[in-house]
């Protein structure tokens, strides 16, 4: 059932929520000159609402569950104390939070994220605490990027995994659309109730056509692994890499991280943190051995990850929901759809070579 | 400027064919508007694929550290800065290089442009003196280039190369600007005041090290923030760990930065880190009258003395 907001109603019922939920949206950063220029995830403050105006976020929606440094224990080394070296786990807020304005392709990462991070054998109870206290309400795009291939990644645009609640725009107001009973439960919360005699499978279409931006993924299940690792494409491909971190910290999919230490007099805490396959020290050894010691093998590792291994071990499609963040803002231009469709057409012909 | 390309695919084509480098480093078209990627080409009959427009604002001397080959490489004034810098650092051997100089008349700041349209730009053109963009919804907007570049650029007063073995076309003029008038505003503040501008500065930061990597006075083997004997910094979001990798990435390049704007183009997040860079530019000028990248022959402030410093310190 779809329900119909009306635009003062839409306040009204955030504030309402605000009483029991902690709220999350994009929030537009400013700059010197105080012009919107970019938007990012930031917890609410009170009274203020999501921006909705926007194409998408700068960093992706992972954040709101996987925070890019998060305290997972702290301790102190005063041996004066009874507790000295014995790690205390930092309590969770225990609030139940909504996430107002996450993309499609974004919540079909958070979905994708999880086969890492909750499986039958380990429960991350860090990623696990925040998604299950979230309520991720989604906003369609009626007006995809030219970067954006999410019709390639099966995802889309109306796209509902990974989403409790879809909105999209109408007129001044909004549609609601509960996918999950935690959305139905937010849509009363609010206070949004009012029926809207509309399906969204039109808008949806039409969504859908005006991504003009595809990747071909179908052979990259069937190549050889080995193959593809030794193609004589990478070289080319990494040139131009720089090694910076931009395509994996703004990945809605990528979910690596570093466990660090940090002490400040007798007090210590154990941080987790994002880390980057890009980074040379992500792999160097204690021996001081890096296996991964040029910028070619690191790239290669990041495709290879994305397009390949991901594609074998969980025969779920590739690890790339078509956001196009690592496409818009790489500094040197480095480009996921292309190297997609190399390593594609690679396979394929290899499989023609074969065949003749 | 639209006609360089030219003479670039006639000077490459023409010194791979002769052996006399063995590889040429330029840019070829990006996939992305405003946007070229650069890259290496060893074919002759590959040269067509390098490009030259207003959206070549990529440091190519990052592509030349500790590499062995003889190089052909594309310079615009500040990358034969650079290029000088290498040189005295032993980052590359003078003799390896053979430097096609682009007299630059600066190049353009994607961000400001996508800033100034709605919706999103689908195709770029260019006129000399004009940048001409198409957007999703179908409008077409001119800027005039003078008005959409860099800030480096604007203020750049080194726009012929220093360092060459060709020239691609004639120099152009060079500038007389007050390249530090930002500088001067921060000068200006309070401690509380410039504390709080940093931290506003630097609070989008996430850590993905572009600017650091896209300088080609970046190339230490290991660099500070990765040391984990000790370690020098905390890895996390913390602010002050945050502001610490900015100040200390800035101080490794007091003497040396000739800004080209890389670290400022490759950040993500659209933090103007040059304000500090700046800073130490302005302090080597008037401290020790020294501009980075100007001469081989001439060791840099930082690592000579000179009786004749106008600072009073060593009288």
């Amino acid at each position: 059932m779809i329900k119909k907001i009306a635009k003062d109603e839409w306040a009204s019922g955030l504030s309402k929520l605000a009483k029991t939920y902690r709220l999350f949206g994009p929030v537009a950063e400013r700059g010197p000159d105080g012009a919107r220029t970019f938007h990012n995830f930031k917890a609410l403050a009170p009274g203020e609402l999501p921006d909705l105006d926007l194409g998408n976020t700068r960093l992706s929606a992972k954040s709101l569950v996987f925070p890019q440094s998060e305290a997972m224990f702290t301790y102190t080394l005063d041996e004066d104390r009874d507790d000295h070296h014995i790690l205390k786990e930092v309590p969770a807020d225990g609030m139940s939070r909504v996430a107002f304005g996450i993309r499609p392709c974004d919540a079909k990462a958070l979905a994708m994220v999880r086969m890492n991070f909750d499986t039958p054998e380990y429960k991350d109870p860090y990623w696990l605490r925040l998604y299950e206290a979230t309520t991720f309400v989604g906003l369609a795009c009626d007006a995809p990027c030219p970067t954006c291939f999410c019709t390639s990644t099966e995802c889309g645009p109306y796209h509902e995994e990974g989403l409790d609640l879809l909105l999209c725009a109408e007129g001044e107001g909004l549609l609601a659309k509960a996918i999950t009973e935690k959305g139905e439960r937010l849509l009363a919360d609010a206070g949004w109730e009012e029926a809207a005699d509309q399906d969204l499978g039109a808008r949806k279409a039409a969504a859908e056509g005006c991504i003009t931006s595809r990747i071909g993924t179908d052979q990259l299940a069937e190549g050889d692994l080995l193959d593809l690792h030794g193609a004589d494409f990478w070289e080319d491909v990494a040139f131009a890499c720089i090694n910076c971190g931009t395509c994996t910290y703004l990945c809605p999919t990528c979910w690596c991280f570093d466990i660090q230490d940090e002490v400040f007099k007798q007090e210590g805490q154990r941080l987790r943190q994002w880390d980057s396959c890009m980074f040379p020290i992500f792999t160097v050894h204690t021996t001081g051995h890096n296996p991964r010691d040029t910028k070619t093998q690191r790239v290669r590792q990041r495709f290879m990850h994305k397009l390949k291994y991901f594609v074998d071990k969980y025969e779920k499609g590739i690890m790339c929901v078509g956001c196009g963040r690592c496409v818009r803002h790489c500094p040197v231009n480095i480009d996921i759809r292309k190297v997609a469709d190399l390593m594609n057409r690679y396979t394929s012909d290899a499989a023609k070579a074969e065949q003749a | 400027m639209l006609t360089y390309i030219d003479e670039i695919r006639a000077a490459s084509a023409r010194l791979l064919q002769e052996g006399a480098v063995e590889m040429v480093v330029g840019f070829r078209q990006g996939s992305q508007p405003m946007m070229n990627e650069p890259c290496l080409i060893r074919r002759p009959e590959d040269v067509d694929t390098l490009v030259w427009d207003s959206h070549c604002g990529i440091n190519l001397t990052n592509y030349l550290t500790n590499r062995k080959e003889k190089i052909a490489v594309i310079a615009k004034g500040c990358d034969a800065r650079n290029i000088v810098t290498h040189i005295i650092e032993n980052k590359i051997e003078r003799e390896q290089l053979y430097i096609l100089g682009v007299p630059c008349q600066g190049m353009v700041d994607k961000r400001q442009i996508a800033m100034r349209v709605a919706g999103e730009i689908t195709e770029v053109g260019e006129s000399d003196t004009e940048i001409r963009v198409q957007t999703t919804r179908g409008e077409i907007q001119t800027f005039a280039k003078a008005e959409v570049l860099q800030q480096n650029c604007t203020l750049c007063t080194h726009r012929n190369p220093v360092l060459y073995d060709a020239l691609i076309a004639e120099a152009v003029s060079e500038q007389t600007v007050d390249r530090y008038t930002d500088v001067a505003a921060i000068e200006a503040m309070t401690i509380g005041e410039r504390q709080q501008y940093f931290q506003d500065l630097f609070a989008p930061c996430i850590r993905c090290y572009a600017c650091r990597n896209a300088c080609p006075l970046c190339y230490c083997p290991t660099c500070f923030v990765d040391e984990a004997q000790p370690q020098w910094v905390g890895k996390g979001q913390d602010a002050v760990d945050v502001m610490t990798f900015h100040f200390l990435r800035a101080y490794h390049c007091a003497g040396r930065c000739t800004d080209c704007g890389a670290c400022e183009r490759a950040c993500p997040v659209g933090i103007n880190m040059r304000v500090l860079t700046k800073k130490l530019e302005k302090d080597c000028v008037n401290n020790f009258g020294w501009e980075a990248g100007l001469s081989p022959d001439v060791r840099p402030a930082l690592d000579t003395f000179n009786l004749d410093d106008p600072d009073k310190l060593i009288k």
